[in-house]
């Protein structure tokens, strides 16, 4: 077997366990493997970013948010249908990352890190000073009657589920074609060593935007899935919080592999839903798990994995 | 010895008889919990987040009704549980803590949420699950029709109802030109719209509103906004910078003349309006949804609930007089879970495949009488909008403490409806 077989191979395991999984698993988990999936997706365009391309973003939650709210007012101003408020989703994210790509890409580093935290902080208070039309802080619900695509009602588990499972299949396959191709081993180049590449001739900055396009395409896409899926739209999806979640996950899981994002998304998502029961410091749970993670495994666990048992894995 | 030994050990006999006359007292105490299954309650709770001081006292609330609860023989001859999953205050985990209670613990139904986004995040979900969801969140989110069926309010007037009802008292008592200051979001956006309409159907008049943004940590830049004309300073801060917000305030004024000052208890629920640096509140005007301090008046059924849950007479915990309650909103987790049994008992609910019937006896009902099951007072139910509206209190801070100065009418607050729940299918 080819190596190139053996990956897509795993790849595709990978999926038809994932959707499998909706026949043997409980009502709960069912729900929550959909949204886990819709924050994968996230997270693989952070790891895009990240991962494969050396871009420390804290402003991801932009991105995220641009489509969870590019897909909900279409629908609760205008009367859109979901289809197209979901394009308008995935558009809106690669855009506003294009636009914020444009200028934080001046700088690196640090100063990256500083200024698209700004920018995801003034697109935060945005939503909160147009509140007449976005729903401030209080957000809004997605009209059930606009949840339906395609005949299929996105509010009852089975067809959640299948949309929720469609966006990652896809998000994956893509994912990895991408790190495949000549242009995801020039992103990794650039993080390897950005003046090497530009002495090879490559144009670091037209790598890195596209890159941060993509990320921001698969930022978007999730956000809005997520707010189409789960029927609600609101600020707080804007915060912060959600620029450092999809880092944790790609931290968690391995950034820089493929399949890292989603461990790191199912790990984080039961580690909070688990320990959330027992003590109410379940946080301090999460930190002291990373801080082990950064101590142990400070590649992540599919890192750690490629560097001692699978090179191969991408 | 050894004789008083034998006389004080009992005899074989008199074990198996004990035993036996126990093991029958035991059946008949009991007879009712042994054969029947409880009903489990699911409560979303804000015990971490920004909603913790309320997540707190709401969890000691809840425990004080289920035991009442339980010591009155239950829910339909059933005993009650309270499932307890906490939400972090946030409207991702609020809709997943949803999802929780209802398919892994399986509750017949969910209650207790208080902050708006959470509400609105979650309540899509218990939509989607069928399962009634009573928040006890005083947004106007209920009665404007955004949600849904299954998402009910009858344990706590809602602000645009509050606020309303406020005005006529604060003009004829206060004054006529009001500035407003309110956080630059949807808390104050409502308080803003709701307060400004109903200060001008009075014949008052909003002379300024001044939007804090909600980074803001400290307030003196926007205090000259203040007119000098303005009689009534209207004020509803919220969140950590709000006692930074009444000490600047003082030091603004300082010992000159300033005009009434009339504010939200939202700003100090969980303070003590006795700390240091808040004498400049002496004198002041605060709503009330529920009073506080221990009034003179206090009915039995007041004075019972303060006991039962573990509250003093200054509103603090009888176990640390430093651990200020949040009293003026909590009684609606004592109000829903009594709304719960009743609706439960009216609907003769046994399992899950009740809770349709569940939602229409809620919806049947109107007037609830003060009692032990309405502690704040009475109220009018509306079940087409699926909220409650009740009396309205306006204290005003005297050696510190709060005290009653107006209790308003139901009607004060009752504005037309927006939505119709019950034209909505299941």
């Amino acid at each position: 077997m080819t190596q190139g077989a053996k990956i897509w191979g795993l790849h595709l395991l990978i999926l038809v366990v994932v959707f499998a999984a909706q026949f043997v698993l409980p009502s709960y988990h069912m729900t929550n493997l959909a949204r886990i999936m819709v924050l994968a997706v996230f997270a693989m365009g952070y790891n895009i970013a990240f991962g494969y391309t050396g871009l420390l973003s804290l402003g991801h939650a932009l991105f995220f948010a641009a489509g969870f709210y590019a897909m909900g007012l279409p629908i609760w101003h205008l009367g859109w249908l979901p289809l197209p408020a979901l394009i308008a989703g995935l558009m809106v994210g690669g855009l506003l990352a294009g636009a914020v790509g444009l200028l934080a890409l001046r700088t690196a580093g640090v100063s990256f890190m500083i200024v698209t935290l700004m920018f995801a902080q003034a697109g935060y208070l945005t939503l909160l000073y147009l509140n007449t039309w976005t729903g401030g802080d209080e957000g809004f619900v997605v009209a059930r009657t606009a949840r339906v695509l395609g005949g299929l009602d996105l509010a009852t588990d089975t067809p959640r589920f299948m949309a929720a499972f469609a966006l990652f299949a896809c998000a994956m396959l893509v994912c990895l074609w991408l790190v495949r191709s000549p242009l995801g081993r020039v992103m990794v180049a650039m993080r390897e060593n950005e003046e090497r590449s530009r002495m090879l001739g490559y144009d670091p900055f037209r790598i890195k935007l596209i890159a941060l396009i993509v990320s921001g395409v698969y930022a978007g896409a999730a956000g809005a899935a997520y707010g189409m899926l789960f029927g609600y739209v609101g600020a707080t999806f804007a915060t912060i919080q959600y620029s450092i979640l999809p880092m944790l996950y790609v931290l968690l899981g391995g950034a820089g592999t493929v399949l890292g994002p989603f461990l790191g998304a199912l790990l984080m998502f039961y580690l909070i839903d688990i320990t959330s029961g027992y003590t109410d410091a379940y946080l301090f749970v999460v930190g002291a798990a990373l801080v082990g993670l950064v101590l142990f495994a400070p590649k992540g666990i599919l890192g750690t994995l490629r560097e001692r048992i699978a090179p191969w894995l991408p | 010895m050894t004789q008083k030994l034998i006389g004080l050990a009992p005899s074989r006999r008199a074990v198996l008889k004990g035993a036996g006359a126990g093991l029958l007292a035991a059946g008949f105490a009991a007879p009712v919990w042994s054969q029947a299954a409880p009903v489990k309650l699911g409560f979303q709770l804000h015990r971490t987040g920004i909603g913790a001081a309320y997540g707190r006292w709401y969890e000691r609330t809840a425990q004080a009704a289920l035991k009442e609860v339980n010591d009155a023989g239950g829910i339909n001859g059933r005993p009650v549980e309270i499932v307890f999953e906490d939400d972090g205050t946030d409207p991702k985990r609020g809709s997943e803590v949803v999802e929780k209670l209802v398919s892994q613990h399986n509750c017949d139904m969910i209650f207790g949420p208080l902050f708006s986004h959470v509400v609105i995040g979650s309540a899509s979900r218990a939509g989607e699950l069928k399962v009634p969801y009573l928040v006890c969140s005083e947004g106007f989110h209920v009665a404007s029709g955004m949600l849904n069926r299954w998402t009910m309010q009858p344990g706590i007037t809602d602000v645009r109802a509050q606020v309303s009802s406020m005005a006529p008292w604060v003009l004829e008592n206060l004054g006529k030109k009001v500035t407003m200051v309110f956080p630059d979001y949807a808390f104050g956006h409502d308080h803003r719209d709701y307060f400004t309409a109903a200060v001008e159907a009075g014949g008052g008049q909003v002379i300024a509103q001044i939007a804090v943004p909600p980074t803001e940590t400290s307030f003196t830049r926007y205090l000259p906004q203040i007119p000098n004309d303005t009689e009534v300073l209207y004020h509803v801060m919220v969140g950590p910078a709000v006692l930074t917000f009444v000490k600047e305030l003082g030091e603004f004024y300082g010992t000159g003349a300033k005009p009434q000052i009339f504010g939200f208890i939202d700003s100090l629920e969980a303070v003590d309006t006795a700390s240091p640096g808040l004498e400049f509140l002496e004198g002041t005007h605060f709503w009330e949804g529920h009073c506080r301090v221990k009034q003179p008046d206090a009915s039995e059924h007041e004075v019972a609930y303060r006991a039962a849950v573990g509250v003093d007479d200054n509103g603090a915990s009888v176990s640390d007089a430093k651990d200020v309650s949040t009293y003026a909103h909590m009684f609606s987790v004592w109000e829903t879970l009594h709304i719960i049994k009743a609706g439960m008992e009216a609907s003769g609910y046994q399992s899950p495949a009740d809770r349709q019937k569940f939602v229409e006896a809620v919806e049947a009902m109107s007037d609830m009488p003060e009692s032990l099951a309405h502690v704040q007072g009475n109220k009018v139910f509306n079940g087409k909008t699926h909220q409650v509206f009740g009396h309205q209190f306006i204290s005003r801070v005297e050696g510190g403490k709060l005290m009653k100065v107006h209790t308003t009418s139901i009607e004060d607050g009752m504005y037309p409806d927006a939505v119709d729940y019950t034209t909505q299918s299941f």
